[in-house]
């Protein structure tokens, strides 16, 4: 590591008449700047999207994890003994912190979006709910479900397992298809400077002839396509990754909870650091691509 | 300095040279000549390592070429300079630039804004032509910046692969002359040459042994020339 340190500042350290041995290659600079720049644009938004996916999973795994609730339909004679009998078997159930019965002005307002506010609950056999908070061990719902089940057969808990788990798992497998798509963008990147160093390699034939006949070791020769490649991916992946970054800051925020996705898609907090370091991995991809297409180069030319 | 021992080479088919022991011991001066596609060019190839030999032993300042890295091949380089049959250059920088090439490659460029590089493309009759590109250059011209980008590094030995081919008398005495210059500086010289008018002109300087490729052997030739 410290050698490649060395080795890349050794790569700003100019040498302009290094530099001049090689003849200056317009347009495959241009497009190694363009190709740069892209990638590291995309990067940005792979880069969001994974650190936001990654929050997202965090949170409902989170929140939804440690409650449940159970709800308890009986005819309305035995709704209260049985929603008693439920809450006496959670104070005995280990992993429940608390447990506690919804009022019915919070049944209300919870029912309040499907039936409007003028409906009087009394008058339909709404079902009791109790909500569950777990300790952070959390609890055996199969095991409650098997004591309530004995003692309170109007009792169905739902611990939300159900339409978590397959929430939280898109989470998890959304961040982890924007930390390969950033991979693959790291791999493209190389196989893109590969291709160009060769190209320019293979250009320069005659170039590298003379400088070896006047005794230029390879690592000199090297360094002169080394240098210029790793600055283009440099220069055109900070270009990209600011406009990414823009793009990332414009995005319309707001919105409630649910919709946290769409609109949460950037960064936060120490997160804005994250982007700044793909012009210097750009960098080091495009050196290390240089310097081992150059030396499999230089080997095969005598 | 160089020496050879036992060497053939064949470039894939029948052998071309074969049975070659050479030296060039320090401060001596050689000719090397034979009819074309004798095998003069090759044969100065393996005096710089360009080539190895197919059997025999070749060492360049005591060490076996075979035994070289890549980095040591480039070190003997800049120890012996050569002049090219085919000179080449880059042809995106300027004549003088292209003669300071091997003080730029060898990390000692600050010597190349020195007097020393005017006074040598004074002496090759480059100084008007310095700022051409190579490929605006005539033959001589090209063999003059050759031979002036082979002796910039002032280095042990120099090979030189008809330095006068494509120059006139006068312009082929005095390229002729700057290398008994650098002989009598104590240089190792070694000219491969067709012209015997050359190589009797210059035998009246310089003490100089001729060397002849004949039948793939290398032959020390007579007093008759
Ligand atoms: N790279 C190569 N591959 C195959 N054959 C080669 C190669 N280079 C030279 N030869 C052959 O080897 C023979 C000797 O070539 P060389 O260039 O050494 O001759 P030379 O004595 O320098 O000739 P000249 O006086 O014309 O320069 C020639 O027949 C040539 O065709
Ligand atoms: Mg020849």
């Amino acid at each position: 590591m410290r050698r490649l340190a060395k080795r890349l500042s050794r790569v700003f350290a100019s040498d302009p008449q290094a530099d001049r041995v090689v003849p200056p290659s317009g347009f495959t600079a241009q497009l190694t700047l363009f190709a740069a720049g892209a990638m590291a644009f995309l990067a940005v938004f792979a880069l969001a999207l994974s650190l936001a996916s990654g929050r997202l999973a965090a949170r409902w795994g989170d929140e939804l994890g440690r409650s449940a609730t159970i709800r308890i339909a009986a005819p309305a004679d035995q709704q209260q003994a049985q929603t008693e009998a439920a809450l006496r078997i959670l104070e005995t159930t280990r992993g429940v912190q608390s447990a506690r019965a919804f009022t019915s002005e919070e049944q209300a307002a919870l029912l309040a979006p499907w039936f409007g506010t003028e409906l009087s609950l009394d008058a339909l056999p709404v079902p009791q709910l109790i909500e569950v908070i777990e300790t952070s061990g959390g609890m055996d719902p199969a095991g409650l479900r098997l004591r309530l089940a004995a003692e309170v057969p109007g009792a169905v808990l739902d611990d939300h397992s159900r339409w978590r788990a397959p929430l939280v798992k898109a989470a998890s497998r959304l961040r982890f298809l924007g930390w390969t798509a950033i991979v693959l963008i790291g791999a493209v990147m190389a196989a893109m400077v590969t291709l160009a160093a060769h190209a320019a390699l293979a250009a320069n034939a005659q170039v590298i002839r003379v400088l070896r006949l006047v005794g230029a070791t390879d690592d000199y020769i090297a360094q002169a396509f080394i240098r210029r490649f790793t600055l283009r991916a440099l220069s055109g992946a900070s270009a990209g990754m600011v406009l990414g970054m823009l793009a990332v800051l414009l995005m319309p925020r707001g919105g409630d909870e649910t919709a946290s996705f769409l609109t949460g898609l950037g960064f936060q907090g120490w997160h804005w650091i994250l982007p700044l370091v793909l012009p210097l991995l750009a960098a080091v991809v495009a050196f290390i691509a240089t310097r081992l297409a150059a030396r499999r180069t230089l080997e095969e030319l005598s | 300095m160089i020496e050879l021992e036992n060497v053939a080479y064949s470039y894939g088919g029948a052998e071309l040279l074969s049975d070659i022991s050479l030296k060039l011991a320090p401060g001596s001066f050689h000719f090397l000549t034979g009819p074309s596609g004798a095998g003069k060019t090759t044969l100065m190839k393996l005096c710089y390592g360009a080539l190895l030999p197919t059997a025999g032993h070749v060492r360049l300042f005591d060490a076996d070429v075979r035994g070289l890295t890549r980095d040591d091949v480039a070190m003997v380089r800049r120890r012996v300079g050569v002049v090219h049959q085919d000179c080449q250059f880059l042809d995106h920088l300027p004549v003088r630039e292209n003669v300071a090439l091997p003080l730029h490659v060898s990390g000692r460029s600050q010597e190349a804004a020195g007097e020393d590089l005017n006074d040598l493309m004074h002496w090759v009759g480059l100084t008007k032509r310095a700022n051409a590109l190579p490929p605006e250059l005539s033959g001589g011209e090209r063999q003059r910046a050759a031979l002036a980008r082979a002796v910039i590094m002032s280095p042990e030995v120099v090979l030189a692969d008809e330095p006068t081919g494509n120059v006139d008398w006068d312009m082929s005495q005095r390229l002729l002359r700057l290398l008994i210059e650098l002989n009598r500086m104590g240089k190792t010289v070694l000219v491969a040459t067709h012209d015997l008018g050359l190589i009797r002109a210059t035998k009246t300087h310089v003490q100089a042994r001729v060397l002849r490729i004949a039948n793939r052997r290398i032959q020390l030739a007579g007093a008759d020339l």
